[in-house]
């Protein structure tokens, strides 16, 4: 059958063609899976593993920071958070009503969690309420079966026991702002706290700690399946600092709601055992976070709780400067302790008077020790004048004025130490006699903190050593790994002659403990406590000539901003000096009425806290009593 | 039947008992098909996690039934397919009809129709049928003939008047099958090398005047999307990449079965349906996907075979008809998942999910056989008439 041979021959052939081609098309699809699959596979097997697992940064615990002795005083407290996850329950609305009836929930807040909720996806836990009481979280846990889809998760929070009297020290911890995002991711961690201020922000990176990971596989909609892998992070390393808790707390309390400041150091290792600034705020308000208004009281009150005085605090030195310029004046030779000054009250430059603050009838003829126990003007007047501001500045330098100090808080000031040249280059005018003899009596236009006093008594209490201010103890990380021990301080000596420093302290000595003394009302009578000091009255307004020829008003006369700053720096023992204590009392008054009695108290109880076993007593004073 | 006739028509054979005819069936076969059947009921067992809930369980119900018919199918005399190819194909085209009627009278568009509880896909069992009708066209009709246009008319016409009816429900996939099914009747029926030439010329031509002048922009914009998914990254174009992902991320030997992390935690789409490949591939890796190309290539070359050493015209255009349209989806399928070819609606013959279209293929692979058990059968032209 010719036909159906022509037929077959014609399929067959056809049949073979098309066979022919789909064992070509199928070698291109092996090829295409070489390709993906040998070829490429290493690239697919990295997005493959991209899509799978997330990344998920756990927050470090923050590191503790503990007084001295180890008592903590910035410590991280359980925070109990009401979380909802929308796709447990199925009636939303009941459960939220079910949960007001525990915790109150306004229209407002309702409105914002069913807003949430319709944005984010069910499977999220979503945070209703954050620190939660613990008698709410037990109410919740035990109506848990009527309140399907809520639970309640534990997070940490930083919490200050002593708030307020450690606040300028410490500083406080807040959210992350955009400007202080570092590409960390640890930083873009939803509720990650950072040291915003005082030891939190200094040591922050420390503090801070290392976070962990947790590499979670995830499914294509974002839900976390299981936990393949976990690095737990590190807790932030544990900072000791030298402050004395109970003492930093009596300080505090002591100066009560006065705008005030006060430092005390360890004279020789220049460790602070209290630094305050009154009124202070509440630290644990920013980690939750402040209402507008609560912001709007704090930044806005003159007595500026949010400012750390003791370090950012500029004022007139007043008479506590007047060692200073004494110590300039032995130092070349200018005078010698027994060189006598007459003072009569005032004493006339030009065309300008400048008065004693006792211009009625002044002082007479005083030695050294004389000026400095009646903190007499003109003495000093006469002795700047002879020294000269650049040398009286120089000499102010030394002993820390004027100077940054280093002390591990941000936001030290440097204050001012004004000399010939600063003048030339600041105001364009020549520098005149007066100034220096106004800047003999520690005002015009110097400035200094409260700290650099300190720095300054410590410096003429411990024999002339550069003694400088410490905060931190020791940082004790968490891995075990004990850093090396700072070395042990070392303060270079500054080359005050020994004799001159011991006039000084001398004229210090009877301020407080010399009847007569500006400060002898505000003694510590146990002469092994004794303490020496010197009293300042800062002016802060100007005394005209009109007040001058009636009567000079008192300060309990004038509104509060135009009365005089109050200051006091003091040492103790006096047989043994190992305490310095600076004071300002912002329109306190008078140094010897109201910061004096202040140090008094601060005082006896840094001794009569004082651990260091067998400290001598009864030693021989070097300060006698002759001049009584 | 009577004993005229046998001698007349079908030459020297004997009626073959029912016996003989189930001893005829190529066993070997029948065992590749079950084999492919069980790799997709044991990718489906996967796809579920683990669980032969809901796929595997009912997969594997489908195969056995469809196992059955196939046999059933088989066994049926290949006269009987003959007789009723015009039937048949004619039920299909009006079941196509009454869903496009449904689809416009307001039901929205669909694919199925829903009778006595049953649903049925006109469209799968248009697959068949036109092999089946085109087939019995071309059976009798000699070498010359088909090389005459006046002959290819009516052909050309039971060819596009239901794929263009199934593009409209839109079912690309499935309208390109008919369409390279009637082009493969037609090829092997004899049509000249020319025609076809011309006729892709043609319909060349044709698609810029009709692009420019008579599509609308919104049109041409939903071809464009249509025709290119990658326009569209976060749509299939997104599928697309996660399939490739899966592929690539199995390697040489995979992740091991029940181990592919992109198919099971969620990143493949339609891995039950359309992209299973891309899970047996992701699970048993390279070594996995060309073990199921070579059972499907097994397949092919049986049904080659078939076509080859059948005696009658039916059988040959009807083997090698069903095993090109199977080769068709096989290929348009892996090809999709690996990013060779747009995306288009296409699942993986004998593997995916898809009751109606397994039992489809199953049915075709019945004919298949039943032209290898009458592979010595001589059909006449008035064979179709024969009483049976």
């Amino acid at each position: 059958m010719q036909r159906d041979n022509d037929q077959y021959y014609s399929f067959s052939r056809r049949s073979a063609l098309l066979f022919g081609s789909q064992i070509t098309l199928f070698s291109a699809l092996a090829a295409r899976m070489y390709y993906l699959q040998v070829i490429e596979a290493d690239k697919y097997r990295m997005l493959a593993e991209d899509n799978r697992i997330n990344f998920k940064l756990l927050a470090p615990r923050r590191g503790r920071i503990v007084d001295r002795f180890g008592v903590p005083m910035a410590v991280n407290q359980q925070n109990y958070r009401v979380l909802l996850t929308p796709e447990n329950t199925k009636d939303i609305e009941k459960t939220l009503d079910t949960l007001a009836e525990i915790i109150p929930i306004n229209d407002k807040e309702r409105q914002k969690i069913l807003r949430d909720i319709k944005r984010r996806r069910r499977f999220l836990p979503m945070i209703v309420r954050e620190n939660l009481e613990w008698e709410k979280v037990a109410r919740i846990e035990v109506n848990a079966p009527s309140l399907p889809g809520i639970t309640i998760d534990v997070g940490e929070s930083r919490f200050y026991p002593d708030a307020a009297a450690m606040a300028p020290v410490l500083g406080y911890v807040s959210g992350v702002s955009e400007a202080e995002q570092t590409g960390d991711p640890l930083l873009e961690l939803p509720g990650f706290r950072i040291g915003k201020s005082g030891i939190e922000k200094t040591l922050d990176v420390a503090l801070r700690g290392r976070g962990g990971t947790s590499q979670v596989e995830v499914n294509a909609f974002g839900r976390e399946i299981r936990e393949l892998e976990r690095v737990e992070g590190l807790p932030g390393a544990e900072a000791r600092l030298t402050i004395d808790l109970e003492l930093q707390k009596f300080v505090a309390q002591r100066m009560g709601e006065d705008s005030a400041s006060c430092v005390v150091m360890d004279i020789h290792t220049g460790e602070v055992l209290a630094m305050a600034s009154t009124p202070s705020f509440d630290p644990n308000a920013f980690n939750r976070g402040l209402t507008a208004d609560e912001w709007k009281s704090l930044s806005s009150n003159p007595r500026t709780p949010l400012n750390n005085k003791a370090i950012a605090g500029l004022y007139a030195p007043g008479s506590t400067f007047k060692m200073v310029v004494a110590l300039a004046a032995l130092d070349r030779g200018l005078i010698t302790p027994a060189t006598r000054i007459s003072c009569g009250g005032k004493v006339q430059l030009g065309d300008a008077v400048f008065h004693c603050w006792k211009s009625k009838g002044g002082h007479g003829s005083l030695d050294l020790i004389g000026g400095l126990m009646n903190s007499c003007d003109l003495y000093f007047y006469e002795v700047a004048r002879r020294v000269g501001i650049d040398r009286i500045a120089a000499m102010a330098e030394k002993f820390g004025l004027g100077t940054i100090l280093d002390v591990e808080l941000p936001g030290e000031k440097k204050g001012l130490m004004p000399t010939r040249a600063w003048k030339r280059a600041v105001r364009g005018q020549p520098w005149t006699q007066g100034e220096t003899m106004i800047a003999g009596i520690g005002q015009g236009s110097m400035l200094v903190s409260p700290l650099q006093l300190c720095v300054m008594t410590a410096r003429l209490a411990n024999g002339g050593r550069a003694v400088k201010p410490r905060l931190t103890r020791a940082v004790l990380p968490f891995d075990g790994n004990v850093l090396p021990a700072p070395p042990a301080p070392e303060f270079e000596d500054m080359g005050i002659a020994p004799a001159n420093l011991e006039m000084v302290l001398k004229g210090m000595y009877a301020v407080v403990n010399t009847p007569g003394g500006t400060a002898y009302r505000a003694r510590i009578t146990d002469p092994n406590f004794a303490m020496a000091g010197k009293t300042g009255s800062v002016q802060v307004r100007r005394i005209t000539k009109a007040e001058r020829e009636t009567r000079v008003l008192k300060n309990e006369e004038l509104p509060w901003h135009e009365r005089d700053h109050a200051l006091f720096v003091s040492y103790a023992p006096v047989n043994e000096p190992r305490y310095a204590c600076s004071i300002v009392v912002e329109h306190g008054g008078g140094g010897s009425t109201t910061a004096a009695p202040i140090a008094r108290d601060i005082l006896r109880e840094v001794q009569r806290r004082d651990p260091s076993p067998g400290r001598p007593v009864n030693v021989v004073r070097r300060a006698t009593e002759d001049e009584s | 039947m009577s004993g005229r006739l046998l001698s007349h028509r079908m030459a020297n054979m004997p009626e073959m008992t029912l016996a003989q005819r189930i001893w005829q069936i190529n066993w070997s076969f029948v065992l590749l098909i079950a084999l492919a059947g069980s790799i997709g009921v044991g990718m489906l067992y996967s796809a579920a996690g683990g669980n032969i809930d809901p796929w595997a369980d009912r997969q594997l119900a489908r195969l056995c039934i469809g196992i059955l018919i196939m046999l059933g199918v088989a066994v049926t005399d290949i006269r009987f397919w003959l007789r009723y190819s015009y039937l048949l194909y004619g039920i299909a085209l009006f079941l196509l009809i009454v869903v496009e009627i449904a689809g416009d009278i307001g039901m929205g568009a669909q694919r199925w129709l829903v009778i006595g509880g049953l649903s049925i896909q006109p469209s799968e069992m248009m697959k068949i049928t036109i092999l089946m009708a085109l087939a019995r066209y071309f059976y009798a009709s000699r070498l010359e003939d088909a090389g005459r246009i006046t002959h290819l008319v009516v052909p050309v016409l039971m060819m596009l008047v239901p794929a263009l009816l199934v593009l409209r429900q839109p079912d690309l996939g499935t309208a390109t099958i008919l369409l390279v099914c009637g082009v493969t009747m037609l090829f092997l029926a004899g049509a000249k090398a020319w025609m076809f030439i011309t006729g892709g010329l043609g319909v060349m031509a044709a698609v810029f005047p009709i692009w420019k002048y008579v599509l609308h922009d919104y049109q041409r914009a939903r071809l464009v999307t249509f025709m290119n998914p990658e326009h569209d990254p976060l749509g299939t174009g997104y599928h697309i990449m996660q399939s490739k992902i899966a592929l690539g991320s199995g390697g040489i030997f995979g992740k091991g079965y029940l181990e592919g992390s992109q198919s099971h935690l969620s990143f493949l789409p339609e891995k039950h349906t359309d992209f299973i490949f891309t899970m047996l591939a992701e699970e048993f890796g390279m070594a996995g996907g060309l073990a199921l190309l070579g059972v499907y290539l097994l397949i092919l070359l049986y049904g080659f075979i078939i076509a080859l050493r059948c005696r009658n015209q039916f059988g040959r255009l009807l083997a090698m008809g069903f095993i090109m349209s199977f080769f068709f989806m096989v290929f348009v399928n892996i090809a999709m998942v690996m990013g060779l070819i747009p995306v288009v609606g296409m699942p993986l013959p004998l593997i995916s999910y898809g009751g109606t279209s397994m039992l489809t293929l199953l049915f075709g692979f019945g004919l298949l056989m039943c032209v290898y058990v009458h592979r010595d059968v001589r059909l006449g032209p008035g064979s179709a008439d024969d009483t049976l």
